[in-house]
């Protein structure tokens, strides 16, 4: 460490005092708010015990060529060392184009992506016209707003164990539409029975969320604007378009986001629909969780390859969905 | 220096909790004289089978009372997993119930205790040495078998009676033919493939003298002509007229079972782990309805099916008092009188001659199943056969939901290269 001497001339020329250093700024900033240090510790001890540190490890298995055969473990009262080795990025290679990779990687990415747009896209527009219609005057609105938080409320395995008896072979969905002549798919058969059920489940779990978040987004437009575009001679539709939807942007781009998140990383739902089967209607999380857990040997690095590879692609679609809003923010003044 | 002691904080608060996690070994006391407690995996159905493994554990308590057993259920399905979790960090079992594809993979990864001249392996050549020879990684005994099963062709003779057919169909392309008379003539599906399953698909890989793979000469044959025509066939047991359309639904074990034990569906490839199960079925209630023949023979002539069944391994990490407690309940559990027993119970097979007894041989299941016996084709000593049959299964009923064959194939060796880097294709 050098040791600041007092009164020795500055080596530089210029009169202004050099910008201290990131230690020294360190240090005053800390002098002066240690105690906001000392509060934030014991969170951010958590939070580097709890996500930065496997999340480093995962980052590091990713580099290697761990499964179940290699990895540490301890056999009672022995302890097997690890003998995996390191590979580079030889894994993520091998998964984005390695043999069999549309099979293993491109055919689930794409999968993946149309389910995330087309579920945030039914949760969206379904969400608003339900809270449109909830947030009219109208008797046992209470009730109603009740029965449509009901998919949420129910837990998960609930739903999906319902809608897996409905939607099988003589369930109730394929006797209605036995009774009305219509065709019956197999909606648990064939693969794109497969992903129809699959976004009809997660629409049916994600609906009241959106609708809830919304609800609340329309009941704090102030109503003197539906009043003066009304003075003004608006129609219903161009309340819609000028008032309602501006007002619930920031509403709107925050459910949004998070929807994507949610659906893209949705795991509950195609686990429990499918369980093992349906290859074709894995997401990439499930099949990250097949490589990883539900197969002998178990391929931990691949799937921690695959769980980086998804962290990744939701780094960047946040990062620009935000540059997006901001773009916009500024256009919409 | 401040942010050293930071960083050096948290990497010690990282080690305690690691510590934390990884201390505890096996289960609790350890006292020599004491009374020992083993936890005991059993993973047979746990409605129709288990209640007997328990008795049997009862009795084991009775004849040692220094040794208590705490008898778990753990459904099949979940088992290995479980096990694989539990043995490589802590919650194992002492001894437990292992599937005969499972004990190559576990004793590879260092999880079984080697039982040769240990008191478990006491009566080893009495077993039919085949099994011995399945339960055996790299010359060691790491299990005791405990049951073994093959599959067969189960049929409804009610339903094939009726029918006018007099003998269970020898070759696939008779049991097509049959499938069609009974759908005409007795008007219920004719046969069940149960699809996306590659244990079940087994039958017709051994009917084209073929195999996944060829363990002695090193090479992956899923890619062979032989296994094309084997899968050519399978798709059409779920097209010809008069079988069941393929269902792939996590559900469809249970829709094959009800509809085979409520009789509407006249024949099923299955093995003898369900015939209790059957046994309850309406369709059922006359055992003598039960026909067993062995699986239908492809174009080569020969019928084959895959050798399943059981053994009682010991968990490695367990300590010695446990360990010498196990492997007296392993003994005790694949004894001659507990297998009878067991094969009266649950018309599942016994492992060794001696166990045949007059009256489980009267057991119609188990008569039928042992003549069926003569066509399982043992396993090879591979510690990885057991897991080609996920990805066999997984592509096989994509296959049948309309990927080419060669496709289908094709994947499937490509998974296989990556469990068996050093075969070639």
């Amino acid at each position: 460490m050098a040791v600041a001497v007092q009164g020795a001339p500055s080596k530089g020329s210029r009169d202004r005092e050099p910008r201290p250093g990131l230690v020294e700024r360190f240090k005053r900033s800390y002098s002066k708010h240690w105690y906001a240090y000392v509060m934030i510790a014991p969170v951010v001890l958590v939070l580097g015990v709890l996500v930065l540190y496997p999340l480093i490890e995962g980052i590091w298995l990713t580099l290697t060529d761990a499964t179940s055969l290699n990895s540490a473990r301890q056999i009672g009262v022995n302890k097997v060392p690890a003998t995996y080795n390191f590979i580079g990025l030889h894994n993520y290679a091998d998964i984005l184009w390695g043999p069999g990779s549309y099979d293993r990687f491109w055919s689930h990415f794409v999968w993946t992506i149309a389910w995330t747009v087309l579920c945030v896209c039914l949760h969206y527009s379904l969400g608003l016209g339900l809270a449109l219609l909830l947030n009219q005057k109208l008797r046992g609105r209470g009730a109603y707003r009740l029965l449509l938080i009901l998919p949420w409320a129910v837990p998960t395995f609930v739903t999906v164990f319902s809608w897996r008896l409905m939607l099988s072979d003589g369930g109730a969905v394929n006797t209605v539409l036995g009774a009305l002549h219509l065709p019956e798919p197999g909606w648990l058969d064939d693969p794109l029975g497969q992903k129809a059920a699959a976004i009809l489940v997660n629409t049916w779990v994600g609906v009241p969320f959106m609708m809830i978040s919304l609800l609340g987004g329309l009941q704090s437009i102030p109503a003197e604007l539906y009043e003066a575009a009304e003075m003004d001679g608006a129609t219903a539709w161009q309340q819609f378009r000028h008032v309602t939807l501006p007002g619930l942007r920031t509403v709107s781009s925050t459910v949004v986001l998070l929807g994507v998140i949610w659906t893209f990383n949705q795991f509950a739902v195609i686990f429990l629909l499918f369980g093992n089967g349906a290859p074709d209607a894995q997401l990439l999380v499930t099949w990250a969780y097949r490589l990883g857990f539900g197969q002998q040997p178990r391929d931990y690095a691949q799937s921690a390859a695959y769980g980086v590879i998804l962290l990744s692609i939701l780094i960047v679609f946040t990062s620009f969905y935000r540059r997006w809003l901001a773009r916009n923010e500024q256009a919409n003044g | 220096m401040r942010r050293g002691i930071a960083a050096s904080a948290l990497v010690a608060a990282l080690a305690v909790s690691m510590a934390a996690c990884s201390s505890g070994g096996s289960s609790s006391d350890t006292k020599a004289d004491g009374p020992v407690t083993i936890t005991y995996w059993d993973t047979s159905n746990a409605t129709n089978e288990a209640p007997n493994y328990q008795e049997l554990a009862k009795k084991f308590e009775a004849a040692n009372p220094n040794i208590k057993v705490d008898f778990v259920s753990v459904p099949f399905d979940q088992a290995q997993n479980k096990l694989q979790t539990a043995m490589g960090a802590k919650g194992a079992p002492d001894v437990f119930r292992s599937e005969v594809g499972w004990t190559a993979a576990f004793a590879k990864a260092g999880y079984l205790e080697a039982l040769d001249g240990t008191p478990a392996a006491a009566d080893a050549n009495a077993f039919q040495p085949s099994l011995i020879q399945q339960a055996k990684y790299q010359g060691k005994l790491y299990g005791v078998p405990l049951v073994t099963d093959t599959l067969g062709l189960l049929y409804n003779k009610d339903l094939f009676t009726k029918a006018g057919i007099t003998a269970a169909p020898k070759t696939w392309d008779e049991l097509k033919t049959d499938a069609a008379t009974l759908k005409d003539k007795a008007g219920v599906d004719g046969f069940w493939m149960r699809a996306g399953d590659g244990y079940y698909a087994m039958p017709l890989l051994f009917g084209e003298g073929t195999d996944t793979v060829d363990a002695a000469g090193k090479k992956i044959t899923i890619t062979s002509p032989e296994a094309a025509k084997a899968v050519e066939t399978y798709k059409t047991l779920f097209t010809a007229p008069g079988t069941a359309k393929a269902d792939v639904t996590s559900d469809s074990y249970a829709h094959m079972m009800d509809a085979f034990t409520s009789g509407k569906v006249a024949a099923i490839i299955q093995g003898p782990w369900e015939i209790t199960n059957i046994y309850k079925g309406t369709a059922f209630a006359d055992k003598a309805n039960l026909g067993i023949a062995p699986v239908p023979a492809g174009s080569s002539g020969k019928a084959g099916a895959p050798t399943g069944g059981h053994n009682v391994s010991v968990y490695a990490g367990a300590d010695a008092a446990h360990k010498a407690a196990a492997e007296k309940f392993a003994a005790f559990m694949t004894s001659a009188e507990s297998q009878a027993f067991i094969a009266q119970k649950n018309s599942t097979l016994p492992t060794r001659a001696d166990a045949f007894t007059p009256e489980v041989k009267a057991n119609p299941g188990i008569a039928g199943f042992q003549a069926v016996l003569a066509s399982a084709k043992p396993r090879p000593e591979l510690a990885e056969y057991s897991s080609l049959f996920a990805s066999l299964g997984t592509n096989l009923g994509k296959v049948v939901q309309g990927t080419s064959t060669q496709d289908g194939l094709s994947t499937i060796a490509t998974d296989y290269a990556k469990l068996l880097p050093d075969f070639s294709k």
